[in-house]
């Protein structure tokens, strides 16, 4: 037990040291950036600001003061939970990114839970046989998928599906002039459906990949040679032992690309036109909305930290010989 | 019955061989490289010149893969836009494949310097890629150099744990032991035996890094954070064709996205064959 909780405090450690690194890399890339804060927010009003007005702003902002003055600045803002205030979205960054983060979270969610399930059948299918027909297509399959730009694939399912077909919107998370809160259910399932397919399919390759080495190695064991001795089939074997051998390492590479994940949201978001959080990325970026930038980077650090962290935890948990190397 | 049997052995041979398919394969991916190399100044000047006359073809005789908005030839802007992925890619893996082996090196110096190249290693792999990408690339202020290097600085974590955990277990190798005992410098240890057991692994590992440049690149040039929008770059062809795609107009959106997975499923797949060639015991993992 005590050696569980040294673990946990070390790995928590460990991710304020990563996220400690990621904010100061953050902000230094910031700071490295040509852009100049105060241009980039006046824009074409830069004619008609006079150089006293614009060192006011500049000072009001604080970014006349030297960097490391301005990091410690950032940072006690943060440690107090205020995040600074988004120029491209006129509001504060923290409502920024709940209401964006909220709008990506069923995309993200569903692309997940429909990655982890497609993948892991599709790698327990492939692994009962080795080199049988199923194996080799879906072998092909995840290599090929692997290889695919994502947002090229987002392309050809709107190119199929929303332009030739007409099944789903071209674009965007609701109908034009329709506001959030007046979306029905169904309508806004509607708008989802084809981007969180998409971002699904993304995430298949690896999990099939993974899952169908577990399978093959246990297919290979004594455990099967077991089974098939009192007569079990393959697909027994490998539904009643394989699957369970298997799923544990399909659930952990889950949990550990969800960087990949957030990565492909930014990409299918922008083919889609979908309002969420990769949007919101991009978009800060383009338009140099660097309090914006900056949050969503630690965000995600955030939420790919956690992700590994469960990955790690979880696996610990279930499995007791992983336990013992870290006594 | 025994033809077919015969076709199986055949085909047994040539898959239990991978240096003749990897060989062939190489060979060709090569030849189709001088020939884009070679076609390069007439592709560029076919690529930039537009014709209003035929503004939008549909893929046909002329055009194979139809023309866009100003009536360029698509296949001409295709092919200048992976040779602009090859170079970038190229440069990009070179550059990460070296920030790995530095890093992997420090590593190997001392139990400090280890936990710090893995927290850098973890903080790397801490933040979603793309992310990462955006933020440098914002840095530098765009353009190919800014690619290169966002790209580079990206792609090097893998690698280096690879290389780490190689160059520990290469240390306690026997003949390096005994290399050391008798009394050789450690700069000849280095060049007579590290380097050559870690050269297949540099080269495998780099040559694995390519595709995933290349697609990195072409994300972020599509999202508008690369390459400028005057060049013919893959992600530049798609972001523009999103405006004309519910118009009708597939082909602006499907070729040049199937150029690009081509190069980088060759790639991959030359990769991976080299990689069970080189280091067999690693890849039946």
């Amino acid at each position: 037990m005590t050696c569980l909780i040294a673990a946990l405090g070390r790995r928590l450690l460990r991710l304020i040291a990563v996220l400690g690194i990621v904010a100061l890399a953050a902000f230094g890339l910031m700071q490295a950036s040509p852009v100049d804060p105060v241009d980039a927010y006046l824009g074409p009003q830069l004619a008609q600001v006079s150089p006293e007005q614009r060192a006011l702003i500049a000072e009001r902002w604080g970014v006349d003061q030297p960097a490391v003055q301005q990091f410690r600045l950032w940072l006690g803002n943060l440690m107090r939970g205020e995040l600074g205030w988004s120029r491209v979205y006129n509001a504060p960054v923290g409502e920024v990114i709940g209401s964006r983060f909220l709008a990506s979270l069923p995309l993200l969610a569903s692309a997940w839970l429909g990655a982890t399930l497609f993948g892991f059948i599709l790698g327990v299918v492939a692994g009962t046989r080795e080199d049988g027909w199923a194996d080799r297509w879906i072998r092909r399959y995840a290599y090929t998928l692997a290889s695919t730009p994502t947002f090229w694939l987002a392309i050809l399912a709107l190119l199929l599906f929303s332009v030739t077909l007409g099944w789903t919107p071209v674009c965007c998370a609701g109908p034009a002039g329709v506001t959030r809160d007046e979306l029905g259910l169904a309508t806004r399932l509607h708008h989802l459906l084809l981007p969180a397919l998409t971002l699904s399919l993304l995430g298949v390759a690896q999990i099939t990949l993974h899952t169908r080495a577990r399978m093959l190695e246990l297919m290979r064991s004594e455990i099967a040679l077991h089974a098939f001795a009192q007569g079990a089939s393959r697909r027994e074997v490998a539904w009643r032992h394989g699957a369970r051998h298997a799923c544990l390492p399909a659930l952990t590479l889950a949990f550990a690309s969800l960087g990949e994940l957030f990565g492909g949201a930014i990409l299918v978001e922008q083919v889609f036109a979908y309002p969420g959080l990769g949007r919101a990325t991009v978009e800060a970026g383009l338009r140099s909305d660097v309090p914006l930038l900056l949050a969503i980077a630690l965000f995600t650090a955030l939420f790919v930290s956690l992700g590994n962290a469960l990955a790690d935890g979880l696996y610990r948990l279930v499995d007791p010989r992983l336990r013992e190397v870290y006594q | 019955m025994s033809g077919a049997a015969q076709a199986k052995t055949s085909q047994r041979v040539l898959r239990g061989n991978p240096r003749l398919g990897l060989a062939l394969g190489a060979l060709a991916l090569l030849a189709a490289l001088v020939a884009l190399l070679i076609a390069q100044p007439s592709l560029a000047e076919r690529a930039a010149a537009s014709d209003f006359q035929a503004r939008l073809l549909a893929p046909g005789g002329e055009h194979w893969f139809g023309t866009d908005v100003l009536g360029r030839d698509l296949l001409a802007r295709t092919l200048q836009g992976l040779t602009l992925s090859l170079w970038v890619g190229a440069a990009a893996a070179l550059l990460g494949s070296l920030i790995a082996l530095g890093l992997a090196a420090l590593a190997c110096l001392g139990p400090r310097a280890d936990v710090g190249v893995g927290l850098l290693v973890d903080s790397v792999l801490g933040l979603p890629h793309l992310i990462l990408l955006i933020l440098i690339a914002f840095a530098l202020g765009g353009g190919t150099q800014a690619v290169i290097i966002a790209v580079a600085l990206t792609h090097w974590p893998s690698l280096t744990r690879v290389l780490r955990a190689e160059l520990l277990q290469l240390r306690q190798a026997d003949y390096v032991r005994l290399s050391r005992r008798f009394g050789k410098s450690r700069g000849y240890i280095i060049r007579h035996h590290l380097l050559p057991a870690l050269l297949p692994h540099c080269l495998v590992g780099g040559l694995l890094l390519f595709p995933h440049a290349i697609l990195h690149e072409a994300a972020l040039t599509f999202l508008g954070f690369g390459l400028s929008p005057g060049q013919p770059a893959i992600g530049v062809l798609l972001a523009e064709s999103l405006r004309y795609l519910s118009a009708g107009y597939w082909w602006l959106g499907v070729f040049p996205g199937l150029g690009l997975l081509l190069l980088v499923l060759a790639f991959d797949r030359l990769g991976n064959a080299l990689r069970r060639l080189l280091t067999p015991r690693e890849a039946q993992q």
